[in-house]
């Protein structure tokens, strides 16, 4: 694995809601096989840098790269780059009128044209890694939340995204169910999937990350190795950050 | 009740019924065309063409169907415009139908959240490719009700188009009425040649509106 190619480069983004400023001049680089975990407040902007590596928003400066080429919003080679981002929301964003297997295999059918037999396969291989073979017929409504995210994590991986993206997977699941979903973005770290991960879990991010980046009022904070961030964080913000999610009396 | 008279003049019922069922349906047809072109303007908030529209959707919803016809057959000839009682039928048929169908196609559209619109998109679907196999299947189960709805109403306000001379059942029953005051008889008909025509399409709505809730979870 050579660490040195960049899979996602971000260079002096600003990204406006009006006249909020919500990235404010960020540059952000990730290597291939890295897993970088973004934490911060909530309203820091850490979503809004996701949607804005997809192309969902439009940004007001600065350049997002996929392997040198630019991520544009609205433009036509946006559906070139998106092919090879993956990204899984907060929501449980399956699509309700269709089978698991449906939900997973569209777009492998669709947008790449690849066989049906071989999308087919794929699919049973991705879902049996996540536990879920025996609902490959089964609808979104007759699942629990935490194995619609995992079949989202399939859906993505299905297209062999060159970088997942993943926005607060767990942030609306019963807390019994953040385990199952986290143990699988686990293994795709471990097995060497670049991702850039948005998430609320403190102990997971840890575990997970070979780099936490700590974003508050749109600019990164602090970056470092996990064990260094969560356990001697240099800036103040961080500290005071990170006090939060402990609890004495 | 006169069953000679019923045996008599029901063939001159069931060549109105054919009359109201296929300008009924023409208008119908075109109303729906109207309607999602309508809805898709305003979907995709196309400039101009959305103010057209927003106009025209409020002309045709806030006027009678029988204020439209009589503008259609009374008051175009005086522009040098004469329509036949049938076109009359079909365009205002279609006018009145096309604002309800958009409103109805729209809501349907609108259903289906941002969120379902963005993973679509984030898996490199292309805009015809959302529509098509996201946005269209989960919009109909929304809209399908409205549309049969509409339908339904579309097709009873065919009963004004006597007032354009156009011999519908309306037209025929009212003939009748004048001629041998066989006013029970006459009614009788009327109102079940209106149920022969509406009530099989009632029945085909509420078997495709079960089908599509099943499918919609």
């Amino acid at each position: 694995m050579n660490m040195a190619e960049h899979i996602i480069d971000i260079n002096h983004l600003v990204k406006r809601f009006g006249d909020n400023i919500i990235l404010n001049d960020l540059s952000l680089s990730v290597s291939k096989g890295e897993v970088v975990v973004l934490i911060g407040p909530s309203g820091c902007g850490k979503s809004t840098l996701l949607r804005c590596l997809n192309g969902l928003e439009p940004i007001q400066g600065g350049t997002v790269m996929l392997h040198g080429e630019p991520v544009e919003h609205g433009k036509a080679s946006l559906y070139n780059i998106r092919q090879k981002i993956g990204m899984v929301f907060q929501s449980y964003d399956l699509f309700p009128h269709m089978t698991v297997l449906k939900n997973i295999t569209l777009s492998p059918l669709k947008v790449q044209n690849r066989s049906r037999e071989e999308v087919t396969e794929n699919a049973m291989a991705l879902l049996k890694r996540v536990g879920l073979e025996d609902k490959a017929n089964s609808y979104p409504s007759e699942l629990s939340g935490g194995q619609k995210q995992r079949v989202a994590i399939v859906r993505s991986l299905i297209m062999n995204p060159d970088i997942m993206l993943l926005d607060e997977i767990t942030a609306a699941l019963d807390p019994e169910m953040v385990h199952e979903v986290l143990n699988v973005v686990l293994g795709l770290a471990n097995s060497g999937t670049t991702m850039m991960i948005v998430t609320h879990e403190m102990a997971f991010a840890e575990a997970v990350a070979d780099r936490v980046v700590f974003l508050d009022g749109g600019v990164i904070v602090e970056e470092g190795a996990p064990k260094e961030f969560f356990h001697d964080p240099k800036t103040e913000r961080a500290q005071r950050f990170l006090k939060t999610f402990t609890y004495s009396r | 009740m006169d069953w000679s008279f019923i045996q008599k003049f029901a063939p001159m019922y069931v060549e109105a019924a054919v009359l109201t069922v296929t300008i009924g349906v023409i208008g119908i047809l075109l109303a729906v065309v109207i309607g999602l072109v309508c809805a898709l303007v305003k979907y995709y908030r196309i400039p101009v063409a959305r103010q057209i529209v927003a106009v025209y959707i409020e002309l045709s919803r806030n006027t009678p169907l029988i204020v439209q016809l009589f503008f259609l057959y009374f008051g175009l000839p005086k522009a040098g415009i004469l329509l036949s009682s049938e076109a009359c039928g079909i365009i205002g048929l279609a006018f009145l139908g096309g604002s309800y169908m958009a409103e109805s196609f729209l809501s349907g559209l609108r259903s289906v959240g941002k969120v379902q619109l963005e993973s679509a998109e984030s898996l490199g679907l292309r805009r015809g490719q959302v529509m098509r196999y996201i946005v269209i299947p989960q919009a109909a189960s929304v809209s399908v009700p409205a549309l049969a709805a509409n339908v339904i109403f579309l097709l009873k306000e065919t009963s004004v188009f006597s007032a354009v001379s156009l011999a519908d059942l309306m037209y025929v029953a009212k003939d009748l009425i004048g001629m041998y005051y066989n006013t029970g008889e006459a009614l009788t008909m009327l109102v079940a040649a209106y149920l022969v025509i509406i009530l099989p399409i009632s029945i085909v709505f509420s078997v495709l509106e079960r089908r599509m809730r099943r499918a919609g979870n």
